[in-house]
């Protein structure tokens, strides 16, 4: 800002910092909890300080949970996520630039019916509709199924959008250009728009792949076979063992960090796709 | 709807490219959302082997509902508290990172990546700060005798999962704000301190008028997101209670459907959510059409 005082510049530095330390506290508190044995917490060994039991507490939480307090194991529920993270951002992506070509580059009588059956999408959350979209997905036999996990979601208005506002920034000589050069609508799309798009594709990439990694109430209802928990949704048993006379926390709190690391570190190595794509496609 | 000047020939190729789309949009958008609009209609017997069509008792039932009156209040108050401390910590960093310019990329960091934590996750780290007998901000709370415990007391609850759920948006509304602050030329500024308006003065007379469509979008994303997002916090915290006193619209839809069995009147609820969610919608889209034309 102009005419900023050396006062004023040192007042912002308090505010980030007293901000940047309130963001951070429910981290550190998680990590250090995430350190000490169950039973510390009860006599109130827990300090301020990581404890000694780090490496022990990660490795029963991935490999083996707590069978006495009815703990799955982290790890098979992370792989669970990343599969239906990966498919939820993969399968949003191909099926939204697939119909923003359509609906660009061809003309036909139900183009502007289907842009906005499309754009309906757009208003229909999966909390609003949740018990009619559960009996669909138990009737067609979905339940407890990577695909039961994922299709559901993968219809996306906003990534249509996105890719149709792209393409119309391509300037027409192009188009004309390849289409003198005897290119067909595939040919095109494949070596021209997909090449053109690869940015747009990455950024929204990101933004997807928290979308879906993040995912908590549609889990919850079509899994009820353990070894297709994901792990956001999977946390919520933990907590109720927590709150059992067994104490957990450390192990919970294991969970949350083995939870919110990768989503964070894919934020956090690809800073500048994540708001590109975050400004793109909700402005 | 404009379209490109060059097209490309074709009856079949352009059903084919939208219909992975307009398949998964059928079948899990539409029908459902048509299944709701129907079951709101009809009222389930107590066995659930028949409906009979009950027109819109089913909403008026909802008027007349007390849990359900209180389940909007709390929604209201919920969402409200979100978006007010949401918004206004977002400002405020903001406004300080703006100040910084360079020097503020690693507080950028610090600050942005909240938002990749899911909402159920953000819930139980806050759970675990408030847990009674463990977390370390109920025993500073009770040391300066205050006695916390959000399992019996419907204010703590609700003020838990308020914190939790502006916590987690901070994040979004500071970014917005930053690129919103940025944007704003130097020079009515550097005019403005020139003719000796004090920093405050420029905030409130050049900074805010320039941000308020950043402001006005922030002010319906973060309502959505209050209204609809949170369903992982509260249902991973406080379960909608004590009581009914965390209970907002959407964990009530949930409870009512899943736990209650109640077709027609989880149906109905979820209708009015439908409105509400094409109402922000709305408002939303008349936003952007200021920006891009379609």
């Amino acid at each position: 800002m102009a005419g900023t005082s050396r006062l004023s510049l040192l007042f912002a530095h308090l505010v980030l910092i007293a901000g940047a330390a309130v963001m951070m506290l429910p981290l550190y508190v998680a990590f250090v909890a995430s350190t000490y044995a169950g039973a510390d917490f009860l006599s109130g060994r827990v300090g301020l300080l990581p404890g000694p039991h780090l490496v022990e507490n990660y490795r029963l939480a991935l490999t083996t949970g707590s069978s006495t307090a009815g703990i799955p194991p982290v790890g098979p529920m992370l792989w669970n996520s990343l599969v239906v993270a990966v498919v939820i951002a993969a399968g949003k992506i191909s099926i939204s630039i697939l119909s923003a070509f359509a609906i660009c580059y061809f003309r036909f009588p139900l183009r502007v019916p289907a842009f906005w059956l499309i754009f309906m999408t757009l208003m229909l959350p999966v909390e609003v509709r949740i018990l009619p979209t559960f009996e669909v997905a138990a009737r067609l036999d979905l339940l407890n199924s990577y695909a039961g996990l994922t299709v559901p979601l993968i219809a996306s208005a906003t990534a249509t959008f996105l890719f149709r506002q792209v393409f119309m920034t391509i300037p027409d000589e192009l188009t004309e250009a390849a289409i003198i050069d005897g290119a067909g609508p595939l040919r095109f799309f494949w070596s021209i728009l997909l090449p053109l798009s690869r940015t747009n594709i990455a950024a929204l990439f990101v933004i997807l792949f928290l979308y879906g990694w993040n995912q908590y109430l549609w889990p919850l209802l079509v899994t009820t076979d353990a070894s297709y928990f994901t792990v956001v949704m999977g946390i919520r048993r933990l907590v109720g063992a927590a709150a059992e006379a067994d104490p957990v926390w450390h192990l919970v709190m294991a969970t949350a960090i083995l939870a919110l690391v990768p989503p964070v570190l894919v934020i956090a190595a690809l800073q500048r796709l994540f708001v590109r794509g975050l400004t793109e496609t909700e402005k | 709807m404009q379209a490109k000047r060059v097209t490309f020939p074709g009856k079949i190729t352009p059903y084919l490219l939208l219909l992975p789309q307009v398949a998964v949009t059928l079948v899990f958008f539409v029908w459902p959302a048509g299944e709701a609009l129907v079951s709101s209609l009809f009222a389930q017997d107590a066995f659930g082997l028949g409906s009979t069509f009950v027109g819109l008792a089913n909403f008026a039932a909802l008027l007349r509902d007390p849990a359900y009156l209180e389940a909007v209040g709390v929604s209201f108050l919920f969402a409200f508290c979100v978006t007010v401390l949401a918004m206004g910590l977002g400002l405020l960093f903001a406004a300080a990172a703006d100040a910084l310019g360079k020097a503020a990329g690693l507080y950028q960091v610090l600050l942005v990546w909240p938002y990749a934590v899911a909402p159920a996750v953000a819930g139980v780290l806050w759970l675990f700060m408030f847990d009674p007998s463990v977390g370390m901000i109920a025993r500073a709370l009770r040391t300066m005798g205050l006695s916390w415990n959000h399992m019996l007391d419907g204010g703590q609850a609700l003020t838990l999962v308020i914190l939790a759920a502006a916590w987690k948006q901070v994040s979004y509304n500071f970014l917005f704000f930053y690129a919103g602050l940025r944007a704003i030329p130097q020079g009515a500024l550097e005019a403005a301190a020139l003719d000796g308006a004090g920093p405050f003065q420029r905030f409130r007379h050049i900074v805010l008028p320039l941000l308020a469509p950043t402001t006005f979008f922030l002010l319906v994303v973060n309502l959505t997101y209050a209204f609809f997002d949170t369903f992982g916090i509260i249902h991973a915290t406080t379960g909608g209670g004590p009581g009914r006193a965390t209970t907002i619209l959407v964990y009530k839809v949930f409870r009512d459907g899943f736990e209650g069995l109640d077709l027609g009147g989880s149906s109905a609820q979820s209708v009015v959510l439908l409105v509400i969610v094409v109402a922000l919608t709305a408002l939303q889209f008349r936003h952007i059409e200021h920006k891009v034309s379609y």
